[in-house]
């Protein structure tokens, strides 16, 4: 499992081994000021992070930055 | 003068340690072992008459069996109160004194109370049926445990009422009552500040709940493998059709994925209370990330994807029922042959 959030001491808290930070907790992937395009392309930035981190061996909690 | 029995493990009965845990049950005038320390403690208004031990393995193997014959061998002696342990941190003891307190508690309907380690097993399987003592986790807090002890068990054999579990020194489960503070609360933090930057110690007001902790998953190639979204978002099909709470929600909701081509806006809302909607509204894939996972499958960069999303509100929801939450999920993800999930968290 990998865990998207953006306040990632509380991911940390509970105990989750791999932690991709988000941006904003009403928005945590995307950004409503930004055009659909990069509201999208921040999206996926994200996931492909999210992708990374499922690729990776982990021996502890490790947040994915 | 109130008549006690004690109820102790074969080592604390001096009998013998591990290869002697397989005793069954005896009963004995008076006080042995951590009796003496209680004794001190209830001065002359309380006595120990009898002690009762047994071997912790005895108990564990057949709890039925053992606390029939414990509760037997305590109808006869009629005591006012029953006291079982301290148990420190040992896990079989412990057990043993949650269950036959409770079991005296229920069957003989005299107060009881028990004692032992905040993270003995028995702690947290009696702690809401029985007043448990918290203590140390070795036998050298019994110097410290005996007069809490004393105390509390005094005031249950005498019917007097009992203090909030902070002022009696009993886990709180077992009761909950309300008290004032002599201090309001502004000056109470500061001075747990103050504390806190001098390196002084001082006790949280509220502690976090013990978050369990599991091993890192192996890597996987996510070329080949299945993927889920779960989120604790709040993402729901438009109009919230399971009435998922806006907080403390009491459950989840399992759900297809919408229509790619729609406007998000029609399809997605979310249900939860503890942010500003407008943006998960506005656009689900903000909090719930398909559109991208979709594109990922098309492009060959990701295996397969799971058919449905899973989803609940994290706002005030107990920790309690959101892991039973994730536990029925990944039953359901594990059936499916899910092994990526990416939770989203708001």
């Amino acid at each position: 499992m990998v865990h998207i959030c953006t306040i990632t001491p509380i991911s940390m808290t509970v105990g989750a081994n791999r932690i991709v930070p988000a941006i904003a907790i009403p928005y945590p992937l995307g950004n409503p000021k930004a055009t659909a395009d990069e509201d999208k392309a921040i999206r996926r930035e994200i996931m492909e992070k999210a992708l990374v981190a499922f690729e990776t061996p982990v021996d502890n909690q490790t947040i994915f930055e | 003068m109130i008549k006690i029995v004690h109820y102790i493990n074969q080592f604390y009965a001096g009998v013998g340690g591990e290869e002697k845990a397989d005793i069954g049950p005896s009963i004995q005038e008076g006080t042995m072992g951590p009796g003496l320390a209680l004794k001190a403690a209830f001065g002359s208004e309380a006595e120990i008459t009898h002690t009762i031990y047994c071997g912790d393995s005895y108990y564990a193997a057949d709890t039925g069996k053992a606390s029939a014959e414990i509760l037997e061998m305590i109808k006869q002696v009629k005591p006012d109160l029953f006291i079982a342990g301290p148990a420190f941190n040992a896990g079989r003891y412990g057990l043993a004194c949650g269950s036959i307190s409770k079991i005296v508690q229920d069957e003989l309907g005299i107060p009881v109370v028990t004692a032992m380690y905040h993270e003995n097993p028995g702690a947290e399987m009696y702690k809401d049926s029985v007043y448990i003592v918290a203590t140390k986790d070795s036998a050298a807090g019994m110097r410290t445990a005996a007069p809490t002890l004393a105390k509390l068990a005094l005031k249950l054999a005498k019917g007097e009422k009992i203090g909030a579990s902070i002022e009696e020194g009993y886990m709180p489960g077992k009761a909950r009552v309300n008290f004032f503070e002599e201090k309001r609360g502004s000056r109470r933090a500061v001075e747990m500040l103050l504390a806190k930057i001098s390196g002084k110690p001082f006790v949280t007001e509220f502690p976090m709940p013990d978050f369990d902790r599991v091993a890192p998953a192996a890597k996987i190639d996510v070329k080949t493998a299945r993927f889920a979204i779960v989120t604790s978002g709040g993402i729901v099909p438009k109009g919230n059709p399971d009435r998922i709470e806006s907080s403390s929600a009491s459950k989840y909701g399992e759900y297809e994925y919408a229509d790619l081509n729609a406007d998000p806006s029609t399809v997605y809302e979310t249900a939860h209370g503890g942010y500003d909607p407008v943006y998960a509204n506005q656009n689900g894939y903000r909090v719930l990330p398909y559109d991208i996972l979709d594109e990922f499958q098309k492009a060959g960069k990701i295996g397969s994807i799971h058919g449905k999303y899973y989803t609940t509100v994290g706002n005030g929801t107990a920790v309690k029922d959101s892991a039973r939450y994730g536990q029925e999920i990944a039953e359901k993800l594990l059936a499916d042959g899910v092994n990526a999930v990416v939770l989203t968290s708001t």
